[in-house]
């Protein structure tokens, strides 16, 4: 299994990246961590003209407090988010999140930018990204511009980033006072990629009731989604066991759930509310304070 | 196009000309003839290719020759010689010893992953509990063994490791 030949280019700045990436345009690939664009390349599933390392470009792979937000550079490893003491403390719901992916060799591996790039229908932080309101910056020889989470993912394996454009970056707001989130996940026992993953976060108003709700799932369609209607269901609300899991009951509403030999399509609708019941449960516990 | 790497392997520094599809493993076993490195699977999964990069274990088989230029890595060979006090006098590294001492193999295909992995668990949690030890190995399958002799052997390790230290 060795992939078709290609030209390999290793870019000193991001400014030459982004020249190269204009130059070849559809032809090339930009190689991050590797894990997602080698296994298909060797399948030849893929088989770009150009491959253009990004991997050891520097200053690109960091985790700092920006403005009031968490930037997050793309080339950050699963491994680097999954152990952030600065993530661990603000925003807890990405190190819960990296460390479902894989295994430690796919984690210290695999980054950040390119697992959403890749936008695999079954990956982790899609759920996450989108829970949490995160911005990403893209970069091109014309400029950066931000997209919000929301708007990030187009379909499977498609998003937002145009030819010539590269994520830089990922922004993310520290988590507000009286808010839990959390990530569950039900693996594919073989591959380890999400069948069903769920991110939830909660906010509680001064008198307990639920002030804002953001959840945000993966597995279970062609893209993850904000599952608007369980949202709904919680917002105003008075947190109780029957609350959360008759809100969780709308976690597949309105998407056609994929179906393949690991999950059928009604497999995936059941396990989306399964899933949505225990990651409500248990950011509404961490949102009341309490350990979970 | 042929691309030139350097690349630190075991301690020794290797100027090659390599294609730039050339994978990390194929560069180990086939370009430096160190067979010490399975393949097992070929799709990522199975872990039996993993070698220390820059001190992480990584599945060779998913990293590309190129992409480990300037780096230096670390293959079963050249791991004795690393370990504590040993030097270039032989020996087994305590996680080796672990391994025979616990009967942590019987076929051995996966034993040279398995022992890299956890070397980097021992580096990173000197003190590891079992569940720690099994979620720190689970990209890395073994058909004989079941497993538990290698938690075994790498409580062993951990264990030799943490005296060295004292
Ligand atoms: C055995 C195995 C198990 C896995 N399990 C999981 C799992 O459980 N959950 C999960 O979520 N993922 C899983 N993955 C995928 C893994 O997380 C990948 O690391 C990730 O999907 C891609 O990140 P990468 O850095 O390796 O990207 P690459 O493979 O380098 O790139 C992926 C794609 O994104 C593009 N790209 C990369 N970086 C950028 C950028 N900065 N800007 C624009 N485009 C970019 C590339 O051109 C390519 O098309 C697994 C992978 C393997 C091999
Ligand atoms: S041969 Fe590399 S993971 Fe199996
Ligand atoms: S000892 Fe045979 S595969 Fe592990």
């Amino acid at each position: 299994m060795i992939p078709a030949a290609f030209e390999y280019h290793v870019p000193k700045t991001l400014e030459e990246t982004l020249r190269l990436l204009e130059r070849h345009g559809d032809e090339a690939k930009v190689l991050a961590g590797g894990h997602s664009l080698l296994p298909l390349m060797k399948l030849r599933l893929a088989a770009p003209r150009y491959v253009i390392d990004i991997g050891r470009l520097r200053g690109m792979s960091y985790i700092r407090e920006e403005n009031g937000q968490i930037a997050i550079g793309a080339l950050t490893t699963h491994a680097d988010l999954e152990s952030s003491a600065l993530l661990l403390m603000r925003c807890p719901l990405l190190p819960e999140t990296a460390a479902e992916i894989g295994d430690v060799q796919v984690r210290n591996r695999g980054t950040l930018g390119g697992s959403l790039a890749h936008a695999d229908p079954a990956g982790d932080y899609p759920a996450s990204i989108l829970a949490l309101d995160a911005e990403i910056i893209a970069a091109s020889t014309a400029g950066t511009r931000t997209i919000c989470a929301r708007d990030f993912f187009v379909d499977m394996l498609t998003t937002q980033l145009r030819p010539g454009e590269i994520l830089s970056q990922v922004r993310v707001p520290p988590l507000a006072p009286r808010t839990g989130a959390a990530y569950c996940k039900l693996h594919q026992p073989a591959s380890g990629f999400a069948i069903v993953g769920v991110a939830a976060r909660l906010t509680l108003g001064k008198g307990g009731k639920i002030d804002s709700a953001a959840v945000g799932i993966t597995g279970v369609g062609p893209k993850a989604y904000r599952a608007a209607a369980v949202e709904k269901a919680l917002r105003g609300k008075k947190p109780s066991p029957k609350l959360l899991a008759d809100a969780a009951r709308h976690a597949a509403q309105g998407v056609e759930p994929l179906s393949d030999l690991h999950a059928s399509a009604e497999y995936r609708r059941e396990m989306a509310a399964v899933f949505t019941r225990r990651a409500l449960e248990r950011a509404i516990a961490r949102a009341q304070g309490k350990k979970a | 196009m042929a691309v030139e790497i350097q690349v630190r392997v075991n301690g020794k520094t290797h100027d090659s000309r390599v294609e730039p599809r050339l994978l990390l493993v194929h560069y180990l076993r086939d370009v430096l003839g160190l067979t010490g490195t399975h393949i097992g699977c070929e799709t990522s999964l199975c872990g039996a290719c993993t070698v220390l990069l820059d001190g992480k274990a990584v599945k060779s088989c998913t990293v590309l020759a190129v992409q480990a230029d300037g780096s230096e890595v670390t293959t079963i060979e050249g791991l004795a010689a690393q370990a504590p006090g040993n030097g270039a006098k032989g020996g087994l590294h305590p996680v080796q010893e672990g391994f025979w001492e616990k009967h942590g193999l019987q076929c051995g295909y996966c034993t040279p992953g398995m022992i890299l992995t956890s070397v980097q668990l021992l580096e990173d949690n000197p003190d590891p509990s079992e569940a720690e030890i099994r979620r720190a190995l689970a990209g890395n399958l073994c058909r004989c063994t079941g497993y538990q002799h290698i938690i075994e052997a790498v409580r062993y390790a951990a264990k030799k490791m943490s005296k060295g230290k004292r």
